[in-house]
Order: structure tokens, then sequence, then C-alpha cells
């Protein structure tokens, strides 16, 4: 049977093409090119960027959809399974259909906050204080907590009292400078998701 | 994965073994359905559950959860007993040949050299037995280090030696008869053999089987030890390296791949390098202890010898002209660890008030446990917390969670709002190691900035601190190289080809690793990608796909050269020497992975993982042989590699119902390390008397962890946390679907509704009734779900259940097998 890909049958829907009645999309595409007329396609305009799904390992290639508006801001109007995928073609499943809802949500943390020892609820905070704050705090445990020289005398120059971990959700880019950043700073306790 | 998803349709038949892939990785397993439906492949899914993969299987086993080292090696009996071995693979592409030297022993549980009081091995005799070091290189060899100071490994061909590993290896595992498989593992002995049978006619040439895991195998105390047993039996089958075959695991984060290879792990620098340990001091010593050694002439050694080309490189990469000959590459300023410094060793410091702060990038200690509970004690005795997450975590919250008193949290915490992976633009390497680019779809919403860039603007305020008031031996954060047009944003462009590396003599971007050098003329931020970037452009951006399959994939074997690129070299299947025989051929020349062109003098198919114009051994006797990264050259059966034995040996759960009936003197790992006792805390490991139930945790179609509680739509499809609870055991206790449980171990207990099955049942294992309990693990007191329930999600921590306890190498909690009680609320 004769495959037709949703990129495709858009394709050949608008061109109007109407040898398409043997296809595999299980219901009458005669009837769907009889309507084609009246439909305007949301994303027909938009500007098409690749992504890759943002949840499990498979690697399924996504398409995504925006349009400047006229405020110009960026419109999100739609995600959907890349048809030229080796690894997808095209399909998706429930968490990768729905991953608009994850790239644009009401619940983001839009600003940066802080939580003083002991504070029952959060602050607002700027950037700068923040980095400013979190640097200062990585200097003195760092400071106080750095082995330069290990009982048995051999130099060993590690940070002790600081931990990362993540980096599943990273871009590659983005692990490999945290690794450089903190391995930089001498950090032995360096983990992400692999081990869990 | 040895392979990769679309490989699969290359096969004959899948074992699953702890993987649920038609639920946890849905689109993955369209190749699954592909092999099965198109050229009849059958599918073994051995699970404790039946899921949806067991529904598409020929066969499913119900399995008790942590035994699979006992079917596997029952699997490895069988197949030796009857002789169904891939018998000129075995002899040539494996160790089998090699003989072990005296003093190797395994008795009632314990492989020679155990101490108690340590729990550690002595592995001086998991060791082959050395020829005479040759006092000149061999002239034969054109390539490599002529031996180690302890000479070549002596073999058998005949493997008849009674210390060939064969014989070691036969002997070993003749305890695993189906009796004692079906004892262990709760598998009735009829249906074991019948999946003996169909496993056992994999080792014809021409049939190929492949494996496929998730963290089902890898979250036991044995974890290291379930997949080893994997690949041993594919390595008798001679499936490892084939189109079709491997051993395949299945991640469950986008781009866990990526960053592990980026090495964001204790144990290793970029590119599956050692960290350096205490002591060395020079690269020399460095390579002498962390690399592989070459223990026969025709090992080529690959890795072993490269080792200091890809540490001088990376030295270079990163500490720039402060790494020079003459201070070693600057060597000393890789920090190099006391001990093991991995997941629950974060806590257990913290616990121990060693640790002051941290720093989680989108992942959430105080789900993702083991111990819950114990956790948010360890975060609660930190100085401070960094959270860089686009959404809220049940970390940035734990110090005001439901039934905390806030005002006696001292930790100070910043939450620090990042992008998503659609404001930004990089890499994600899948399961199969394609390195897919993907762009930047739009901009940040709200103040939220890349992880990168705030990696890099704390590193650059911290340096001008070290600059303006001095501190601890600032050097190596005054030479960590920054050279990015602007160092507190770097682009992602930037450090895509920084990883690639460069020679520094012609400024040209690396176009394969094979050209590095320890000499400080070349860079590569993380050797195995060395080829990604080349000056032709960014390659992982290649987008040559099934829209023209025949272009596309002119052998029909999905390698898809052009879409993406794979490490290492864009090679689709590693190991892919050992898909064709002495000669060449491929085993099947239905399925090709590489195969010999005398007439062009080449290897041709996918990217040879071997020299391109090396002739096969056939025609040269000094070719190298097939496995060229480790220092045998072959497949390894028995290896030194691991802490807890060099053959894998099955071990109870540290928490198990039963004794283990293979030695029930040693029932579970002598080995695992024992957090809570070293530290000094009691044990809190519960007994079959108090907590009589085996339980397990696992994901949802509809749930990724923890962030899709944010979700919408997915918690509309998924609204509740749940447990399943066979339909007999409920039956026994009064519980209905619906009815609200409480599930509860040693350390914790969870309140959820009851779901009653089917899928799950009754189990006779050593001779014992047990029942398996199963606990997704998506919720917590943040997201949707919890804001909209009474309790606020207070009991819905899957993982206040799970023991601080993990794999004897790997330290992967045994977050899967575990016991619980159980009643209705």
């Amino acid at each position: 049977m004769p495959t037709v890909t949703r990129r495709v049958f858009l394709k050949v829907g608008v061109a109007g093409a109407g040898a398409l009645a043997a296809s595999g999309l299980g219901f009458d595409v005669a009837l769907a090119d009889s309507t084609r007329v009246k439909q305007k396609l949301r994303i027909e305009g938009a500007k098409e960027s690749h992504s890759v799904c943002p949840y499990c390992a498979v690697g399924c290639s996504l398409v995504a959809y925006t349009r400047t508006n006229s405020s110009g801001s960026t419109e999100l109007l739609q995600i959907e399974g890349d048809p030229d995928s080796p690894v997808n073609e095209g399909r998706l499943c429930p968490k990768g259909a729905t991953s608009m809802q994850l790239a644009i949500s009401p619940r983001r943390v839009e600003s940066p906050l802080y939580r003083p020892a002991g504070a029952t609820s959060w602050q607002k905070i700027s950037w700068d204080d923040m980095l400013d704050k979190i640097a200062s705090k990585i200097k003195s445990s760092r400071d106080a907590t750095f082995v330069t020289t290990d009982g048995n005398g051999n130099t060993v120059n590690r940070t002790e009292g600081i931990a990362f971990a993540g980096g599943a959700a990273f871009s590659s880019e983005e692990g490999y400078l945290a690794t450089k950043v903190m391995r930089g700073l001498g950090l032995v306790h360096l983990e992400q998701q692999a081990r869990v | 994965m040895t392979n990769h998803w679309r490989d699969i349709k290359n096969t004959d038949l899948i074992l699953i073994n702890g993987a649920n892939p038609a639920e946890a990785h849905p689109v993955g397993f369209q190749w699954f359905m592909r092999a099965k439906l198109d050229r009849g492949a059958k599918i073994i899914h051995a699970d404790p559950r039946f899921t949806r993969t067991s529904a598409m299987a020929d066969t499913y086993l119900r399995i008790r959860t942590g035994t699979d080292v006992a079917y596997f090696g029952g699997l490895i009996n069988y197949v030796l007993q009857n002789n169904l071995f891939h018998d000129e693979y075995v002899r040539n592409y494996t160790n089998a040949s090699f003989i072990v030297k005296e003093g190797y022993s395994f008795n009632d549980g314990l492989f020679s050299g155990y101490d108690s009081a340590k729990r550690a091995y002595d592995i001086s005799t998991w060791a082959y037995e050395s020829t005479t070091p040759p006092s000149l290189p061999n002239p034969g060899l054109t390539q490599g280090p002529p031996s180690t100071s302890s000479g070549f490994a002596k073999r058998d061909m005949t493997l008849q030696h009674p210390r060939s590993v064969f014989q070691l290896m036969k002997q070993h595992y003749s305890r695993y008869t189906p009796e004692m498989v079906s004892s262990i593992t709760g598998i009735p002995v009829a249906d074991f053999m019948k999946v003996a049978e169909m496993v056992g006619a994999m080792g014809k040439p021409d049939k190929v089987m492949t494996i496929v895991y998730a963290v089902g195998l890898t979250h036991h105390t044995t974890g290291g030890q379930l997949i080893r047993s994997g690949a041993v039996l594919q390595l008798l089958l001679g499936n490892m390296g084939r189109p079709g075959g491997g051993m395949n695991a299945e991640r469950g984060h986008a781009n866990i791949q990526g960053n592990t290879d980026h090495a964001i792990s204790w144990e290793i620098l970029p590119g599956y390098l050692k960290i350096p340990a205490p002591g060395q001091k020079t690269i020399a010593d460095y390579v002498a202890a962390s690399a592989p050694k070459k223990a026969d002439p025709n090992s080529w050694n690959f890795f072993g010898t490269n080792y200091s080309k890809f540490m001088v490189s990376t030295l270079k990469t990163w500490y720039g002209d402060a790494a020079t000959k003459d201070n070693e590459f600057a060597f000393n300023f890789v920090p190099k660890p006391a001990s093991n410094a991995s997941w629950m060793t974060i806590y257990d410091q913290a616990l121990k008030g060693k640790m002051e702060g941290l720093i989680l990038s989108g992942m959430t200690a105080a789900s993702i446990g083991p111990d819950s509970n114990q956790v948010r004690q360890a975060l609660g005795s930190l100085k401070w917390l960094v959270v860089m997450d686009a959404l809220p975590t049940t970390s940035s919250e734990f110090w005001h969670a439901p039934g905390v008193d806030a005002a006696s949290i001292k930790t100070e915490v910043f939450m620090v709002p990042t992008t998503h992976w659609i404001e930004k633009e990089g890499s994600f390497v899948n399961s199969g190691r394609w390195s897919q680019w993907k762009d930047q779809v739009l901009p940040p919403q709200g103040q939220a900035r890349h992880d990168h860039w705030i990696l890099a603007d704390l590193f650059q305020r911290v340096k001008k601190l070290y600059q303006s008031q001095g501190g601890k031996f600032p050097d190596p954060i005054m030479a960590l190289t920054t050279n990015y047009a602007d160092p507190t944003k770097p682009t992602l462009d930037e450090i895509a080809k920084e990883i690639n590396g460069k020679d520094l003599t012609t400024g040209k971007q690396m176009t394969s690793f094979a050209n590095l050098k320890d000499d400080g003329t070349t860079t590569a931020g993380d050797w195995i990608y060395t080829g990604s970037y080349p000056d032709t452009g960014n390659l992982m951006k290649r987008r040559q796909g099934v829209q023209d399959v025949k272009a596309n994939d002119p052998t029909g074997m999905g390698f898809f050269a052009n879409w993406a690129w794979s490490w290492p070299l864009n090679r689709r299947v590693m190991y892919n020497r050992a898909s064709a025989d002495l000669a060449g051929k491929p085993w099947d020349p239905t399925r090709p992975g590489i195969q010999w062109d005398a007439g062009q003098g080449k290897w041709v198919g996918d990217v040879p993982d071997y020299p391109p114009t090396m002739k096969p051994l056939t025609e040269d006797p000094t070719a190298w042989l097939p496995f060229i990264m480790n220092g045998e050259g072959v497949g390894r059966l028995f290896s030194n590699s691991m802490v807890d034995g060099p053959f894998p040996e099955h071990y109870e759960p540290i928490e198990s119902p039963v004794k283990n009936p293979l030695h029930p003197g040693n029932s579970a790992s002598p080995v695992a390390f024992l957090y809570d006792q070293a530290a000094g805390r009691p044990n809190r490991f519960g007994t079959a008397s108090e907590f009589p139930y085996i339980a397990t945790s696992y994901r949802l179609t509809e749930h990724e962890h923890y962030v899709t509680q944010h979700v919408p739509g997915l918690v509309q499809l998924q609204p509740k946390p749940f447990v399943e609870i066979p339909d007999e055991l409920a039956n026994q206790k009064g519980i209905k679907s619906g009815d609200q449980v409480r599930v509860s171990s040693k350390r914790g207990k969870v309140e959820v509704l009851a779901l009653v099955t089917k899928r799950l049942g009754a189990m006779t294992v050593a001779g014992q009734k047990v029942f398996q309990i199963g606990i997704p693990i998506h919720w917590g007191y943040v997201g949707l779900s919890a804001d909209s329930d009474p309790s606020k999600g207070r009991y819905w921590l899957a993982n206040a259940l799970t023991p601080f306890v993990g794999d004897a190498n790997a330290r992967t909690p045994e977050f899967k097998a575990f016991l619980v009680n159980l009643e209705k609320i």
C-alpha cells in the first residue's frame, strides 16, 4: 500500500492533485480534497525550524512552526514530528506531541528568586545580585574546602565541598562547558542523570 | 547503544529485559515492530509486569525483578552445553582462548581475593597467564606499543585448556540449570526452555539477535553485571558488531548520552578518559594507570595507544598556553578525587556536614532519590543550594514542602530561571549516539537565561573575585580558556568547534581523532566528537533522511550516514569489524555491516571500526583483531574491569524475601557499598517479616520523570499517583481499584491510589510464593496534580521508599528491587 506522509499530503492537497484515492490515510481523500478550498492552514506562511524532542532519548526530530506577530514577538504555532527523520519518520508519542505545552507555560519561573536561611517565602532578586551572591558562595566554599595536597603528600587540587548535578536536558555543548567550568573550579562531585 | 534505533529493524530476535519500550520509548518501538512485521522477528519480553511491550511480544516471561543475571546465565549455560555458540566468532573474536593464571577461583559465591573486612576484592588473580615479555618490539607490527612489561596473554585456540576462559566460563555457568534459573527468577522451566531454544538458534552466522535494556537492568546492586551477562551471551552468539545485534541501552533523557560523553560524571573526563587519581604526577603515570594494556600481538589497543594524545589534547583545550610540555600540560590542575564522588556520595557528604553547596541543573534530587527523605535531609544540611531550571522542582521547593517547617531549614536557596531546549540551539545525542543539531526556535521566555550563559557568567564572576581577593590555588581558574567572542555569553557553535578541536599549527579544525597528538599541537574538547565539526561545517546539522531513502541509505541497512553525525567518526554500528569473518566477508551477506572490497583495497559499508585499508587477517597475519579499543583486541567473556567478579554472578537484591539459591551464605552482593553503615548511621534495610512484598518502580508513557507535572495535557492523561497491585494480593487485603493505600518501606511511605491489576501476579521463588508491586515514579509535591490535591502531594514521592545503596561498580541506586508493606488506609 502506498504511504503518504502528512507533509506530502498537505503539499499535494494544496496543489489540488486528486490522485490519492487509494492512499492509506483511512478516510476519503477525494472528500478531503473537495473541502480543501475552504481551509486556511494555521501554519501557512509560518517559519519552519527544526528541533529534537526534549523527553526520552529516542531523539525524535520535531518541526516547529513560528510566526512573528505585528508586535514583533514570536508565536509558536505548532510542533509536530519531522517526516524526514530516519529515527521517528514524523511520529511522536503523547509527550512529544504535547511538547508545545512544555515550551510555552504559564508555570515558568520568569525571574530569579532567592530564599535566605530560615525564610518562609521567596524573595525577588535581580540577575546581577543573584549571580554575585552565588559567585561569592562558590568562592568561599571552594576556599574553605579546597585540598591542595592529600595526607600522602600527593598534589590533588580538589574542591571537596561543592557539587554539581544535572545536564540531561542541556544541549551537549552546554554540558561540555559545565564539565569544563566545574573541573576548572576543582570539583570532584560532578554528576547527571546517567546514574539515577 | 552499540547500534541505533532504526537498526533494530534488521534483527531476527529481540530480547527485552529491564525495559518497556512500547510505553517508555514508544516511537523507538516502531523499529521493533518493523522487525516483527517485515522480517518475522520474534520478541521475548522478560519483565515483572505484563506491559504493552509484553502485549506485542511473542513470548512474555514474568521474571522476578533483579534476577536477570540468572536468566542470562541460564541462556549462556544452554548455549554452552549444547554447543550452540558461534564457533568461529568465539574462537577468534573473544577471549575464550585466553588462559587465566593460577590462583583464580570461585567458591560459594565468592571469587578469589575477597577481603570481608574491606568488603572488596583483590583482583590480582583475575588475570591472564602471560608469555615472557619479548625483549624487542615485534618487527611484524607497524603500530602500537610492542607489549607491556608483563608480556602477552597465553592462548589455547582449541579452547580445551582447563584454565582457558572458555572452560572456566563453562564451569561457572554449569550451575545455572533451567531448574536453578526457575528457582531464582520465578520463570517456569518449560517457558524458560522455550526461550532458550529460540535464543540458542541465534548463534548461526546467518542469524542475529539484539538485546535491548533500560534502567530496569542498571538500577540494581548487580546492575553492571546484569548488563555484562547480556554482553557475554551476545559475544557467544557472535552478535556484537553486527547490524541487528549488539547491546542496546535505551536512555531516558533527551541528552543523557551527550552529557555522559562530555563527562558530567565524577569518574571521567570527556570521551571516557578516567579522572586522574591521587599519586599520579605525570601524564605517563596517568596513562600507565588508566589506559588498556596490549594483551595480544594482534591487538591494536587503539584506545590505550592513543590515551595520552586524547588527554593532552583535552588539557590543551582547557588550559591553553598554560598547558606546556614542561608542566605536563597542566596535569596538576585536574582535580583528583580521594574516592567515589558519585550521586549518593554527594548527599552522604552533605549529611556528614562536608558538602557546603550544591548546584542542580535540570534534575531534582528530592524526587530522584534514592531515599528521598534522607536526600531532603541532606539538602537541609547544605549551606546553599542553586536550582537552575525553567520550572519549579521538588528541590527548589524542598524547604517549604508539605509538613516541613521552613523556618528550621537554614539552607540558602537560589532559583535560577533557565531557558528550555527550544529556546536555544545545540545538539542532543540520542541513545543510538546520533548527535542531532536543533535550532533556536523561540526567544527566552521572561527573564530566563541559557544555562551555559549562567555558568559562563558565574565563572567570570568567580574569576574576578580571585583576581581581586586572591584565594586558594587560583591558577586553574586563571588559566581556563574562555576564548569566546563574549566570555560570559559563549555561543553553542563556538563550543561545538572547541569540542571538535583543531590543529594549532595550521589553525584547521581536526577531521579525525586519529590525527590528535600528545605534543601540545592539537586540541580536542572531547576526542570522540572530533570529526563532528570540520572546516566544512557542522555535520550534526545534516538532514539527508527518509525524504530520499534510496539516495540517503544506499545499503538499505538504515545507516543514513548524512543524517546528523554519530560518534565515533560517524560510525553507526560500533565494533563493526566483527560483522565480517576473518576474511572480511559479512557473516550474513544480506545484512552486511562492513566488508572487505579486495578490488578497491578497502572496507566498505558503514564507517569501518578498523583501519580503512588494512587487509583482513586471512591475507595479513599481522592485521589487527576486530575489537580495536581494548587491550585484548577481542570481546571479553572474562574481564578484570569489574569490582564484583570477572564473570557475572547472581546476587540477591540487598532487600530480598529469599536467600540466594546458589549460595545462601553469600546471598547479596559482597561488595556493594553500604553508605549508611560506612558513615556510622544505621543501615535502614527491611526484612521480609516486616516488609513482605517486592516492589519495583517505573515510568508511564504520559510522563517523563517530574517535569511533565507542569504539562496540562499530560497531567490530564495521567492525573494522580497510584501503585499497581496484583489482584490476588489485593483480594487478600480487601483492596479495590481506587482505594487509598499506604505502601511503606524501612525508609518511608507513599499514600496513593490502588490500581488492582492482572498485569502483576504471584510467583514462586526458591519454593516460596512472592508478590511484586509496581510504583510509577512521577509524582511529588510540585506540579499541577499536587496543586489540586488536598494533601498537596505530601506522600507522593516514590523514592521515599527506595534504599540508599547501589551497584558495586557504578553506584547506581537499587531503585528497581526493594521490600515494602501494603495497607489499605
